[in-house]
């Protein structure tokens, strides 16, 4: 054993230099990863020779809790593979355009003085047009100065503006939490302009509609430290070990401390690896198991057991006892509308009194009306928005009967759908008769009780209940049972465990989720039974407990600042702000491909008169606009400047006027809104900016018909459009246009789809050369990106490039617009503003059912004046209108005057017409003026916000930032050390000290309501088109046959002799959606491809071998790519996980003729589920990425194929 | 007795995420270059599955690691003897067949593609030979069990369980998986060290990496044959071996190796063992039962005062004999007997250890499925009894922790399950708090190395 003799010969040792200079380094920067990510981690950048060499994680968090799991290290393969990216040959180093449109646009300016004349003669050349549209994609990349793009993109931005109206300018970023700057800068451009910021949250399918539904919060999340205070955790289509790579520890860990630990599969997914125990629930269809659950924890925890603690918490934070009208039918009663305080002669007068609601006082033996409500809130009462149950008009205690089982009652029968059977079942509910002012008696029973009946709680009442378990009614075990393929006794397991964690340790209860059920078109209903498992058990707003969704980056700590920034509200009152999905349904026409609704989603039989639960989605989606409920651009077929104009040369002199001009035309409908005729050519949106992300490849659902119809090249989509005839709301154009984009220009590191396929590829820095921020919902330390090296080659920041864009813009401007011009802007009814209580009722003014009033029964009308000529100085200056309106976000607000004041003295300000404003003409500007003027980072600003609280609450919050009055926060401070945030009224977590952030434990501990109709969370949505789509219950709808999605109508397996399978985009392993999959470290630790993964069995029905070529496809599209043989995959379906770039090792399709085959994108086509557009009432009133349809696409089936070889 | 400190480690496999940070960690810093593209020294394999490079468990086929002929141990690759006949031919050396050609895409094409009627696409090409080809394998080819008919049901350890319970494993609802990260086992006796022709590998004295010095290596690639575990490389651009250094500058500058560092499910542990060098030879040589047993009965406790004293005089360190009686791989390996050896059998005495995975434990049946045998192949030498202690251990001190934090497991039972698995309640305490809570710096304990010391020698003209 003479090798570990001691090694002493230092001249033998001295060859270990060799490595440890290897290691030498010369320079530590702190930076993240600003791709679309949730990690949020805090990395340490090497640098040696001026080269960035790798990265390291940071693991200096501050403790929150010695009680918890440290949060070192945060990192995962992907963000520590991000050095790669610096120096790759992928690396957009220089500003490129297309050949064909650079050489026209040289003819054209050098037949043209002026650059907007030059881009004009281009345009307006329908031949040149489709020549450059044509060659996107299809490589012919040049090297261009940054100069001349400029010029073309101002040029051509001016135009625009002209011609056809700010609005057909879109820009399209993803969440912007990760890098705020960046996202910011961009946005801010646009709004200075006029111009529409689309949004992502909703349109990635991230949005879980159940929690708006719900809650009235777009989401807010337990940090992932808190899973650790879990003591069971339920994790639901969501793969933590993958997809939360730098959180997974707090659950691995959790389960060492005693959690027990349940995931729902339908694969043997890595998360599952950690599973006490894995159901493999059949892909998208977790709502049966949900729903039984529900069956469940109903019938033992609160009918055979009534368990004090989950009955009180009913009582006080759902809306469970709110009195429920029935509605007579003709077989019985069908469960209505809540009934209205003002119905009742004693609160006949109360203020907003339609918006007020009644509960059953049980010592008074009387309904009475608690405060709390969307009624209180938009109330001129102040103190009275709380959820002390106390009565609104003498304040006298409210203790509320859950059921009338519990009092004098009658017994009714309630119809109730069953949509798993198509049929209405009768169940008797206890009903009391309420006299109304108007002389009526009405029957009455509770939210409760009508949930008690739909779950199928056997109480001994009449009427089709099941008799036990095992019996086969909705909503027993028994009936989930065939459809999860999971044997029934595991639910009543699983919920016994879960009702006797929840009672053992205060509701520590959490449902980990994700989007392997947040991208099915049903997910709400899935999130809605998943949310009440959590709320029959006290499990929402404690630690521990909860719905912990995480899907995209949607937390924006320091979001008043920001938003403030971000959408120019500090220069001008109105942005333009889209909701992605109605924006790409419409406009790439995905619309057209689809017949009605009613074809795959199942809806009551009886509808009333003016339904909107019928039809195509296409015509919900026209009412949604006219009604105000959802946003629409362009708005209308004209340029809104030239109507400003036009209403004034015909006399209208004020704003007002000119609104009521507008509405005028718009009654007499010689002004259309764009969205009932899209494919005219005055309606297309004709530029699109695309930065941080990949709009053409990875998050296109629909990809095919965006390369169809936006940008008018080769695509490989042979479905039909079959709308025909079955839209009614929207013009038919025959043929469909094709190319509806003038110009696509994307600011990109590296040359992914979206880079290739557009016109102008600018040079955009990595995080490793930039200064921005970083929040996250999966921790609570906030994050700078700094540079580590200077900006490579001619790359340069996002706000740099946005700041040139807008110098350029504001020089051409100066010949273009040398005055200001006026812009009419609509908007829809926006939550968090009264516009929560304008439409009781769905009422549509175009018929004459109620007045066109603007910001009431139509979209609200803004003037607005855009001083073009001087964007470039409103981009770099943080403007007045903060200083004067103050800041808020989530109907929060503060007054910021002294610290805009304090800013003009102690940071840097630029000078303009001999005002002076903080400075924004640097990222590292923008970030400090972030920090100093938000809640989260400021403590002076949270305590001035709780304190405004206070008075609308009526309730002492303050308290919750007093000790925290001090707190400020730097750019270099977070430099030097992550930075935890704080406590702020913006958000419904509690940070306090040793504390991990759990959602919505204010609202539970400091009774600050919910934003919702009853300011309770809701069990029961009571909205009419609600009612006819029968979600006002929680149900189970079935997923959307295959069939009827017509993804293979054009495409038929026989010929082909392939196999049909459900094709599945989970979040990936190797990648950040696209971002990192094209590294040499992800590519070889994968399979150098994202492979389609297929269960064993399945393969070999094709004949397919593992690592074999595949084709898949359907109308939409086709993907080639090598097949992942695996056990690990249930039969019928087959898994691509998203996101894979057509650009990295796609081979060509054989069964499109030869053609490049696509990306996963390619095969899908979204479908918007109608009900979710509704709006003006309550939590269902819109907001940016809060509220809308959502682009799912989880039900797309394929055909799957093997290919002998393969020809690139 | 011959007291020695070994900086050593252990990996949790009951957390591994199976995430890769670890390799993409070690690669940005030691092997991103030139004839080491396809060097792993960390790499992270599925289990069951065939590994990096491919089957490398296989030592009728590789010929690893030693094996005992009556009292003597021999390398099975090479043997003193046949060093010289095998020098420029190794008849079970792996081939790039069985590791995988690297390769990059021509990605300059997407910017350099002329205007034409399709999409250009980057193709893969290979880096050693430049041209375009279709890449078939990889160092993590099987991850989550892709190609699990082709990989996962080849794992050599299924050898050990029967063909029924062979085919139920491969059903989904039976279907198990977890990850096996692996390093250098910076042996104790070293199958590499022994087997280089040009006495280029050494151990060190202070702290045992075993390190293949760059100026004195000839390339004959004996340490790659030798080395059980497949953990030395051949470097075909300098025409040199290389291996795992365990980031040998970090340590020295008090940090982690970069894969410990890295590891976000923070499932890895380093510190010092203290073990008598006088029995290397029986652990090495022991019987095929007790190979467990007799690695962990050389192993010395760094509290009591004969190993103190002894170790004084053997030359160790006060400061390292601190960081002994701090070290988390003292308490998992030695004090608690979580941790175990990957394949002793292969005799060369690996300083890394593993906490087998319970996890996961119960399938929607209720049964347990992970299979014993299965893990007794990798971490038993053939002995079910130091898996089963440690699984055994493992789930009392769960127990323990649901009895505190829901109390629906009584008293009774946990102080049974504590018990049977030989576990105080203090020690119990002490296993979770370094499963969950340990920070960086309770699960890294660096000891000094001295660098001053060997500096100073330097400087002196040391020979």
């Amino acid at each position: 054993m003479k090798w570990i003799k001691d090694e002493t010969r230092a001249s033998l040792r001295r060859w270990e230099e060799l490595y440890r200079q290897r290691w030498q380094h010369d320079r530590v920067v702190r930076s993240t990863h600003g791709v679309n990510c949730t990690g949020g981690c805090s990395w340490n950048i090497y640098v040696k020779n001026g080269i960035v060499t790798w990265e390291m994680q940071a693991t200096d968090y501050p403790t929150i809790d010695p009680a918890l799991p440290p949060h070192e290290p945060r990192g995962c393969p992907r963000g520590i593979s991000a050095s790669s990216y610096l120096y790759s040959p992928l690396r957009v180093k220089h500003p490129y355009a297309r050949g064909v449109l650079l050489d026209a646009w040289e003819r054209a300016r050098a037949a043209f003085k002026d650059p907007v004349e030059a881009w004009a003669s281009m345009v307006e050349n329908e031949d040149l047009r489709r020549q450059w549209q044509s060659a996107r994609g299809k490589g012919g990349l040049r090297r261009a100065s940054w100069d001349t793009l400029l010029e073309l993109i101002a040029a051509s931005t001016i135009y625009t503006i002209k011609t056809h109206g700010p609005d057909r300018i879109a820009g399209f970023s993803p969440i912007p939490a990760m890098s705020m700057v960046s996202y910011a800068s961009g946005a801010r451009f646009l709004q200075l302009i006029g111009g529409v910021s689309m949004s992502f949250y909703d349109w990635y399918c991230d949005l879980p509609n159940a929690s708006p539904e719900t809650w009235g919060e777009q989401t807010d999340v337990p940090e992932s430290a808190d899973w650790y205070n879990a003591r069971l955790i339920a994790v639901a289509g969501s793969n933590v070990s993958m997809t939360r790579t730098p959180d997974a520890h707090f659950a691995a860990e959790a389960r060492h401390n005693g959690t027990r630990m349940w995931v729902f599969s339908p694969d043997v997914s890595q998360v599952s690896r950690f599973a006490d125990e894995w159901m493999p629930i059949a892909a998208g269809q977790d709502g049966a198991w949900w729903m039984a659950v529900n069956h469940v924890l109903l019938t033992e925890f609160h009918h055979t057991r009534r368990v004090p603690a989950f009955l009180d918490y009913c009582k006080r934070y759902t809306d469970s006892p709110y009195l429920v009208e029935l509605q007579p039918t003709s077989r019985g009663y069908r469960p209505g509308r809540l009934l209205r305080a003002n119905a009742l002669d004693r609160y006949a007068k109360a203020e907003n009194g339609a918006w007020k609601f009644l509960m059953w006082d049980a010592p008074s033996s009387q309904p009475k009306m608690p405060i709390g409500s969307v009624g209180f809130r938009w109330g001129t009462e102040a103190g009275k928005w709380n959820l002390q149950l106390q009565d609104g008009a003498d304040g006298s205690p409210i203790d509320p009967l859950l059921t009338f089982l519990d009092g004098d009652h009658e017994v009714v029968d309630v119809e109730l759908d069953d949509f798993s059977a198509t049929r209405t079942l009768q169940r008797g509910v206890p009903a009391k008769r309420i006299a109304c002012a108007d002389g009526r008696t009405v029957l009455v029973t509770t939210v409760y009780d009508v949930l008690m009946a739909q779950y199928g709680v056997n109480r001994g009442l009449s009427g089709e209940y099941p008799s036990s378990e095992d019996d086969d009614a909705p909503y027993t075990p028994a009936w989930a049972e065939p459809l999860i393929g999971v044997p029934r006794d595991a639910i009543v397991r699983f919920a016994r465990e879960w009702g006797e964690t929840a009672e053992r340790t205060g509701g520590r209860c959490m449902i980990v989720i994700g989007a392997g059920i947040n991208h099915w078109y049903h997910a709400n209903l899935t999130y809605r039974a998943a949310i009440h498992s959590l709320l029959f058990c006290g499990c929402v707003g404690v630690n521990g407990g909860g719905l912990a969704h995480y899907v995209g980056q949607e937390k924006l700590a320091p979001m008043e600042p920001w938003a403030a920034i971000a959408f120019a509200r500090d220069w001008l009152p109105a942005p333009r702000l889209q909701n992605s999905p109605s924006w790409h349904y419409v406009h790439s026409d995905q619309w057209r491909y689809e017949g009605a609704f009613t074809d795959y989603q199942p809806v009551p039989a009886d509808q009333p008169r003016g339904t909107i639960a019928e039809g195509h989605a296409m015509d919900v989606q026209v009412r949604a606009v006219r009604n105000g409920w959802l946003p629409f651009y362009p708005q209308f077929n004209r340029n809104p400047i030239d109507i400003v104009r036009d209403a004034k040369a015909r006399g209208a002199s004020t704003p007002d006027e000119v609104v009521a001009r507008v509405v005028a035309d718009l009654k007499e409908k010689t002004l259309r809104f764009a969205v009932e005729d899209p494919d005219a050519p005055e309606n297309w949106p004709r530029l699109w900016f695309i930065w941080r992300g990949n709009a053409i490849m990875a998050s296109a659902k629909g990809h095919e018909y965006f390369l169809k119809h936006y940008l008018g090249t080769h695509h490989n989509a042979i479905a039909e459009d079959v709308a025909a005839g079955v839209v009614h709301e929207a013009e038919w154009r025959a043929p469909a246009p094709q190319g509806k984009m003038d110009l696509v220009i994307d600011l990109n590191f590296r040359m992914d789809t979206s880079a290739l396929y557009s016109d102008i590829v600018l040079p955009a820095v990595t995080w490793y050369e930039k200064a921005d921020l970083n929040s996250t919902d999966m921790h609570t330390f906030i994050h700078p990106l700094a540079p580590a090296v200077a900006p490579c080659w001619e790359a340069k920041s996002d706000w740099d490039i946005f700041k040139a864009i807008a110098a350029r813009f504001s020089e051409l401007a100066g010949t273009h617009f040398p005055a200001p011009v006026e812009d009419v802007v609509a908007s829809p009814l926006a939550h968090d503003t009264p516009a929560e209580i304008a439409q009781p009722d769905i009422k549509d003014w175009s018929t004459g059912e109620v007045e066109a009033i603007p910001g009431k029964t139509m979209p609200g009308l803004r003037v607005v004046s855009r001083d073009y000529a001087n964007v470039y100085r409103q981009f770099v200056a943080f403007g007045p209108l903060v200083r004067a309106n103050g800041l808020g976000a989530h109907g929060t607000q503060y007054d910021v005057t002294d610290v805009y004041d304090e800013a003009l003295v102690t940071m840097p300000t630029v000078e303009w017409n001999s005002h002076r404003y903080p400075s924004l003409a640097v990222d590292e500007q923008v970030c400090n003026v972030i920090l100093k003027f938000a809640t989260v980072t400021n403590g002076e600003l949270a305590y001035r916000s709780y304190k405004n609280m206070e008075r609308k609450v009526g309730l002492p919050l303050a308290h919750l930032a007093e000790g925290n009055r001090a707190m400020r926060m730097s750019f270099t401070d977070l430099q030097a050390q992550p930075h935890r945030i704080g406590n702020s009224p913006m958000w419904s977590g509690l940070t306090g000290e040793r504390r991990a952030y759990a959602p919505f434990t204010y609202n539970v501990e400091c009774l600050v309501p919910w934003r919702t109709l009853t300011g309770r969370q809701h069990l029961y949505l009571d909205h009419p088109g609600y009612l006819q789509f029968g979600e006002h219950v929680p149900t189970f709808k079935p997923k959307p046959l295959p069939a009827a999605q017509a993804d293979l109508a054009r495409t038929g397996s026989a010929e082909w002799k392939a196999l049909e399978l459900n094709f599945l985009t989970a979040h990936g392993k190797w990648h950040i959606h696209s971002t990192f999959g094209d590294t040499p470290p992800m590519t070889t630790l994968s399979r150098g491809i994202e492979p389609l993964w297929v269960n064993d069995a399945d393969a070999a029905a094709m004949g397919v071998d593992d690592d074999d070529w595949v084709e898949v496809f359907n109308d939409h599209g086709v993907i080639v790519t090598r097949a992942a043989v695996s056990a690990r995959i249930p039969r019928g379906v087959c898994v691509q996980y998203h996101s894979p770039e057509r650009t990295l090792a796609v081979p060509k399709s054989p069964a499109r003729g030869g053609r490049r085959a696509g990306g996963h994108n390619s095969v899908t086509r979204t479908r918007l589920k109608p009900n979710l557009m509704i709006g003006g009432y309550a939590q269902f009133t819109y907001h940016f990425n809060y509220w809308g349809p959502v682009g799912c696409n989880r039900e797309t089936q394929v055909l799957v194929r093997r290919l002998a070889s393969v020809d690139w | 007795m011959d007291v020695r400190a070994q900086l050593s480690m252990v990996f949790h496999l009951d957390k591994c995420l199976g995430c890769h940070t670890c390799s993409v960690a070690c690669k940005n810093v030691w092997t991103d270059r030139r004839g080491a593209e396809y060097m792993w020294w960390n790499n992270v394999e599925t289990k069951p599955g065939t590994g990096f490079p491919t089957q490398w468990e296989d030592q009728d086929a590789y010929r690893g690691g030693w094996e005992r002929t009556g009292d003597s141990l021999q390398l099975r690759s090479t043997g003193r003897a046949r060093v010289v006949a095998n020098i420029f031919h190794h008849p079970h050396l792996p081939t790039i067949d069985d590791y995988y050609e690297p390769w990059t895409y021509e990605y300059e094409r997407l910017f350099t593609a002329p205007q034409q009627d399709d999409q250009p696409t980057a193709r893969p090409i290979s880096l050693i030979t430049g041209k375009p080809m279709v890449p078939e394998a990889g160092p993590n080819w099987d991850d989550d069990l892709g190609g699990s008919p082709v990989y996962a049901e080849h794992d050599p350890n299924l050898a050990a369980l029967t063909e029924i319970e062979r085919r139920e494993l491969f059903a989904i609802e039976r279907l198990v998986f977890f990850y096996l990260p692996r390093t250098c086992n910076h042996c104790l006796n070293p199958a590499c060290v022994a087997a280089c022709p040009s006495g280029a590998i050494y151990k060190r004295g202070e702290d045992g990496i075993v390190l293949i010095d760059q100026s004195r290596c000839r390339g004959w690639r004996s340490c790659v044959a030798a080395c059980p575990y497949k953990k030395s490389f051949y470097n075909w651009a300098s025409g040199k071996s290389e291996k795992c250094i365990l980031c040998f500058p970090r340590i020295e500058s008090g940090q982690a190796p970069a894969c410990f560092h890295a590891c976000p499910g923070r499932v890895r542990y380093l510190g010092v063992l203290l073990y008598d060098a006088d029995r290397i030879r029986p652990a090495a040589s022991a019987n095929a039962g007790s190979l467990v047993d007799a690695q962990r009965s050389m192993l010395l406790d760094p509290f009591d005062p004969a190993v103190i004293a002894e170790a004084a005089r053997c030359g160790i360190a006060p400061s390292t004999l601190d960081a002994a009686r701090r070290s988390p791989v003292d308490r998992f390996v030695r004090q608690w007997k979580l941790a175990l050896p990957l394949h002793p059998e292969f005799r060369t005495v690996p300083m890394l250890f593993y906490v087998p995975p319970l996890s996961p434990s119960v399938a929607h049946d209720g049964e347990a499925r992970v299979s014993v045998k299965y893990l007794t192949s990798l971490f038993g030498g053939g002995d079910e009894a130091p898996v089963r202690y440690a699984l055994r251990k493992e789930a009392a001190v769960r127990a323990s922790r649901r009895a505190a934090t829901v109390g629906d497991v009584d008293r009774a039972t946990v102080d049974r399950l504590l018990s049977d698995a030989e576990c105080s309640d203090a020690e119990a305490d002490a296993i979770y708090r370094m499963t969950t809570l340990a920070t960086a710096g309770d699960r890294f304990v660096v000891p000094p190395t001295f660098r001053e010391q060997a500096v100073e020698m330097l400087h002196e003209g040391g020979r």
